[in-house]
């Protein structure tokens, strides 16, 4: 047995695998697969005050070891989500986290308000980087004084644990961690997706309704690696790793590179299990190379 | 049934026509649960640019050899992997997925229309329909004759009726084309193919009052409900195409009232 257990703020996770906000659905959608239970926490899909139905079809286009969406946020917005989907989530026993997104300042702060009230809920991720929405979202996580004007909004009215979700798509990733961290969030994960695009050149058009779309999967991983180490080292809170980890050996890079968690995304499409067994194989890992917890290895690369 | 990943053996692999394979696989658990309608999403190894498992209709189930039928098409490097799959192979795959078909009730005329490869989910459906007590009718459309791809199974459960868009076999034209379609009473008609075709068939449904179901092969990338890539505009907003159809009443699809 090898210690698995990592701290995210005042958060104690059962280990360092945590299903990342809009792969995972609710959780139930891959109860038939997995128990949710056995993971680090899951992050569920970004939600909104109000519903939004997202972009037209097509949202998706499959790429070089990877894949590009434009979902463009579709939920039930927040009052659905209380109803109807929060009695199931409060029953999982791991930790659920809600990524939250809005339009403006003041819809990042009054969603934060609610599921403050929400005890099941001990952590929300603050979505400033989603790339498919016109307004808000990567607008707020590309520009560091919009980024701390609305962390710091937030901060105010969310007393638990306060995750920021950074976008790839900037010149200096680490600017965006420290104002996190200046601004009082736990920990920040990153990354978001990439800002990219195809074109069918049989019809000749692009394959994306919304032209630009996120690019996610396997092609991301060394660079979202990267600025995972980049980040890791320019703040003092915990860095949650993702972009690509599509097996334990991915995860393993991400924790060595200084990620005290890591994400699990796009994975989860290909293989509902990934999840589980990234747990599995961090384990098998560690006892194997007689390591007796994780937390030994986080950030092990910038230490020798 | 609840969904399962597994690696299913293949038993056989051949051609059709050119371009189009059946891949039957065989698995240790009972596929007698699949519903017609639904699918499955196939992994393919081997192949550096298929990230994404590809979604595949259920062509047939055989529950005394325990066996599961693929219609594939080769439209990419994924599927043209696929094509290549020799009897021993693994394949995995997660299913069932997706909802079903709405099985006719006794001394109901049923059509089922069928453009292409997408007829692929129509022959379970009518075995289905058969073993219900109904007679199953299929009005299947194709290109041209070497593209056409119905085998001994339809026509052991039902009249085939064929058309071809150069006329090369069967009526010439399209399936709405068939006379047998537009002039023979219908209760309900099944419908899966290309876009235009499935409105033509909606629109002539919609004409004459027939209860029609269509089965969608929209885009997706997790075939689960999570990605939500694969929605589609309904009277009920958009739904994902892999949970909540991929089979959808005509009447709910927002394509079909706006034209």
């Amino acid at each position: 047995m090898a210690d698995l257990r990592i701290k995210i703020g005042p958060l104690e996770l059962r280990n360092p695998v945590i299903l990342a906000s809009g792969t995972c659905g609710y959780g139930s959608e891959l109860e038939d697969f997995i128990d949710i239970s056995e993971l680090g926490g899951i992050i569920v899909k970004g939600t909104t005050l109000e519903q939004r139905e997202g972009n037209p079809y097509p949202r998706m286009a499959e790429t070089a070891s990877g894949m590009l969406n434009a979902v463009g946020l579709q939920n039930k917005g927040i009052d659905h989500f209380e109803k109807n989907i929060y009695p199931h989530l409060a029953e999982y026993k791991t930790h659920v986290i809600v990524n939250i997104n809005g339009n403006t300042i003041e819809d990042y702060v009054e969603l934060s308000r609610r599921i403050n009230s929400f005890s099941a809920i001990p952590a929300i991720e603050l979505n400033i980087s989603c790339p498919n929405v016109k307004q808000g979202g990567m607008v707020f996580g590309t520009n560091p004084a919009s980024a701390r004007e609305v962390i710091s909004a937030v901060r105010r009215v969310y007393d638990k644990t306060l995750i920021v979700k950074l976008s790839p798509n900037v010149t200096d990733i680490t600017e965006f961690a420290r104002i996190s961290q200046e601004e009082g969030a736990e920990a920040v994960s990153l990354v978001n997706t990439f800002l990219g695009m195809a074109v069918d050149i049989s019809n000749m058009r692009p394959k994306l309704s919304t032209i630009t779309g996120g690019l996610s999967g396997s092609a991301i991983k060394p660079v979202a690696l990267r600025m995972v180490w980049q980040a890791a080292r320019a703040v003092t809170i915990p860095v949650i790793g993702l972009g690509g980890i599509m097996n334990a050996e991915d995860a393993l890079e991400f924790i060595m590179a200084g990620a005290t968690a890591v994400q699990v995304g796009t994975a989860s499409f290909i293989n509902p299990r990934a999840g589980t067994e990234i747990v599995a194989g961090i384990e098998k890992f560690l006892i194997e190379k007689e390591i007796d917890s994780v937390s030994t290895i986080t950030g092990i690369i910038n230490r020798k | 049934m609840k969904k399962r990943i597994e690696d299913l053996t293949v038993i056989d692999n051949s051609k059709l026509a050119e371009g189009f394979f059946v891949i039957k696989v065989s698995s240790s658990e009972d596929l007698t649960g699949i519903k017609p309608g639904q699918f499955v999403q196939a992994l393919v190894k081997e192949s550096p640019s298929t990230f994404l498992r590809r979604p595949l209709s259920v062509h047939d189930i055989n529950p005394s050899e325990n066996t599961l039928l693929l219609l594939v098409q080769i439209a990419g490097p994924g599927t043209e992997r696929l094509s290549r799959l020799i009897p021993g192979e693994k394949l995995n795959l997660i299913y069932p997925l997706g909802n079903s078909f709405t099985l006719p009730v006794q001394g109901e005329r049923v059509l089922l229309a069928g453009g292409g490869c997408g007829m692929a989910p129509l022959l379970y459906l009518a075995r289905k329909i058969s073993e219900s007590g109904v007679q199953p009718h299929f009005a299947l459309g194709f290109r041209n004759r070497s593209r056409i791809l119905t085998h001994d199974e339809f026509s052991a459960l039902g009249p085939v009726y064929l058309s071809t868009e150069d006329g090369s076999q069967g009526y010439r034209g399209f399936v709405t084309d068939i006379p047998e379609f537009s002039n023979e009473h219908w209760d309900r008609v099944y419908c899966c193919g290309p876009e235009p075709m499935m409105k033509a068939v909606a629109a002539l449904c919609r004409k004459r009052d027939i209860f029609c179901e269509v089965s969608l092969e929209n885009l997706m990338a997790c075939g689960l409900g999570i990605c939500l890539c694969c929605v589609v505009p309904t009277t009920s907003g958009n739904l994902c195409s892999c949970t909540d159809g991929p089979v959808f009443n005509i009447n709910d699809l927002k394509w079909q009232t706006s034209g």
